[in-house]
């Protein structure tokens, strides 16, 4: 089983083609430029550099959200195109899920953050079991000390990583009670490689959607949205 | 199907309508597919961006897949594929690039970045199979008020332009005021219909030095002030009088400057493109000003006028006719001019 993966839910933007267990090609840049201009040049890049026919590929993997709004719809619309345009299903992998995948095989706890600002993160808690991925507590939108609560409730180690480390690492200080480490620059941000491994499970598990019906998960409203809802509840925003 | 022709899918998404559709050789249009957020966004009396952005891209593909369907085309059949990449609202013309862009890539297709108001402009291509440049047109929409001379195809001058809103926006602005909604200009169009036009006598902006420029920012105060004055005295607002009265202060301008411009270009061609030219009262007052200065006017049926996809494949041929090719890296620009590339 060919995969080609997609993650441009944050700062970082990466594209891997894995086929089974082997990972044949992945890109990952982060740096300042948008998504927009670089994601489908880089994918063009590893195609012609592992002299791959689109064709040959069984299923396009996208880190699903949540993420950056801008992000993930860019990651999803070039998704939605090539699963289109090759008649290929497509798979949404939570955004979340990708980045605890770097951290394959941990037994400790596995926090990814990706900042989400107001003070919050996108984040959620995972460990590994005798290999077997496990959700602990699915992707979420949380305050940081909420998230650190939880842990420190668990009570195991804890290794951080995503985006949002830089920016709470000092508030993390003073919540966390259980220990803990970050993970390193090559395994602390949104990697392709790991969208695609983790989609190979969910292909197996039979959880592919159509091109069509394919749309990021943001875990959040629109402002607009919100902003209405709390007027009709007779609230404040 | 001709050796020869030329089959383009456009995609448009740069604000609340998701549309594609397929177009042979710029003028013939095989399908035409839009899917209008309009009902969502009455909630907000406006575009919410975040909200259209998230509706693209829900529908985009559901709206491509019928594109080809009605066109009883695959993409294989196709020369090239075509996308507005600006103006609009950046988060919702990303949804439609990076989508025309992946189809391009995997089918190995030529792209053609549009501009919009050009798009607008071609949308007078479809039905008006005799016209071709130089014409003069006039494009008027919620987002744009603009007087060009259409040089050639690709070739553009822009005469005149708001130094403000956009006529469309005083038609919203105006409409929400008087209790209306969103969107203003059918509704103010419609309900014209039963006012008088001469009640009250609303100011025409004319700006020094600038004969084609237009403003509208000076009208919307004097019909908010008008309402005020109104509210304070206790006098009765007759709604459709005010809607009337700022139609023709509009209507007027822009038919003083078009024909104006006409005559000083030497042209005896003016389009009208965008969605306030499916205003009836302007069309009206439009045609009885050309047929007195012997000025043949073209405008697109009232589909045409909206935002679809039709009028992107029309411009699209003649881009791409003219060599014009976009790269991967293709990114949307909200503020693109009219005429660059």
């Amino acid at each position: 089983m060919k995969i080609l993966a997609l993650d441009s839910s944050g700062l970082v933007a990466s594209v891997a083609v894995a086929e089974d267990d082997t990972l044949l090609a992945e890109y990952t840049v982060n740096y300042k430029k948008t998504h927009s201009q670089t994601l489908l040049p880089m994918v063009d890049e590893i195609v012609r550099m592992i002299e791959l026919d689109l064709n040959t590929i069984d299923v396009i993997a996208v880190a699903g959200g949540p993420g950056s709004f801008t992000g993930l719809r860019i990651g999803s619309a070039t998704a939605k195109g090539l699963g289109l345009a090759l008649d290929k299903p497509l798979v949404s992998v939570p955004t979340v899920d990708g980045l605890a995948y770097n951290l394959y095989g941990s037994d400790r706890m596995i926090c990814p953050m990706m900042d989400a600002r107001r003070e919050q993160v996108y984040t959620g808690i995972y460990t590994f079991a005798g290999g077997t991925f496990q959700v602990i507590e699915p992707q979420t939108a949380a305050a940081v000390a909420k998230i650190a609560g939880r842990l420190n409730e668990i009570g195991r180690e804890v290794i951080f990583l995503g985006d949002g480390v830089p920016v709470y690492r000092e508030m993390l200080k003073e919540l966390m009670t259980v220990p803990y480490q970050f993970a390193p620059a090559h395994l602390n941000r949104q990697r392709a490689s790991a969208v695609a491994a983790l989609a190979m499970e969910y292909v197996r598990a039979g959880k592919t959607e159509t091109a069509e019906e394919h749309a990021p998960e943001y875990l959040r409203m629109p402002q607009a949205e919100r902003e209405r809802a709390a007027r009709q509840a007779g609230g404040t925003v | 199907m001709n050796e020869r022709d030329i089959l383009i899918l456009a995609i448009e998404s740069s604000c609340d309508e998701t549309a594609a559709a397929v177009v042979r050789n710029g003028r013939e249009v095989l399908s035409n597919v839009i899917s209008s957020q309009i009902e969502l966004h009455k909630l907000y009396g406006g575009v919410v961006p975040e909200i259209a952005s998230r509706k693209h891209i829900e529908k985009i593909n559901q709206v491509i897949r019928e594109a080809l369907a009605d066109a009883a085309v695959t993409l294989d059949d196709l020369d090239a594929v075509a996308v507005t990449y600006g103006p609009g609202l950046v988060g919702a013309l990303l949804v439609g690039v990076a989508e025309a862009k992946a189809i391009s890539y995997a089918k190995k297709l030529p792209l053609v970045g549009v501009h919009h108001i050009e798009g607008h402009i071609s949308a007078n291509y479809i039905e008006n199979k005799e016209l071709e440049p130089p014409f003069l047109c006039l494009v008027v929409s919620g987002g744009h008020t603009h007087l060009v001379m259409v040089k050639d195809y690709g070739v553009y001058e822009i005469l005149g332009r708001t130094r403000d809103d956009a006529a469309g926006e005083a038609f919203d602005k105006v409409a929400r005021a008087i209790g209306l909604g969103y969107p203003g200009g059918p509704k103010i169009d419609r309900i014209s219909a039963e006012g008088n036009p001469e009640a009250i006598p609303f100011p025409k902006a004319k700006i020094p030095d600038a004969p084609y420029d237009f403003s509208f920012s000076g009208l919307k105060s004097a019909v908010l002030n008008y309402l005020n004055g109104c509210r304070m005295k206790g006098e009765e607002i007759v709604t459709a009088d005010v809607a009337a009265s700022f139609q023709k202060a509009v209507v007027d301008v822009l038919t003083e400057h078009a024909v104006h411009a006409a005559k000083e270009r030497g042209t005896d061609k003016l389009a009208i493109a965008g969605g306030v030219a499916a205003n009836r009262t302007l069309r009206r007052t439009l045609e009885a000003a050309c047929a007195k200065e012997k000025i043949t006017l073209y405008y697109p049926s009232p589909i045409l006028c909206t935002d679809n996809a039709a009028m992107i494949g029309a411009a699209a041929y003649y881009e791409f006719r003219n060599g014009v090719r976009h790269g991967l890296d293709l990114n949307a620009v909200p503020n693109l001019k009219l005429g660059e590339r």
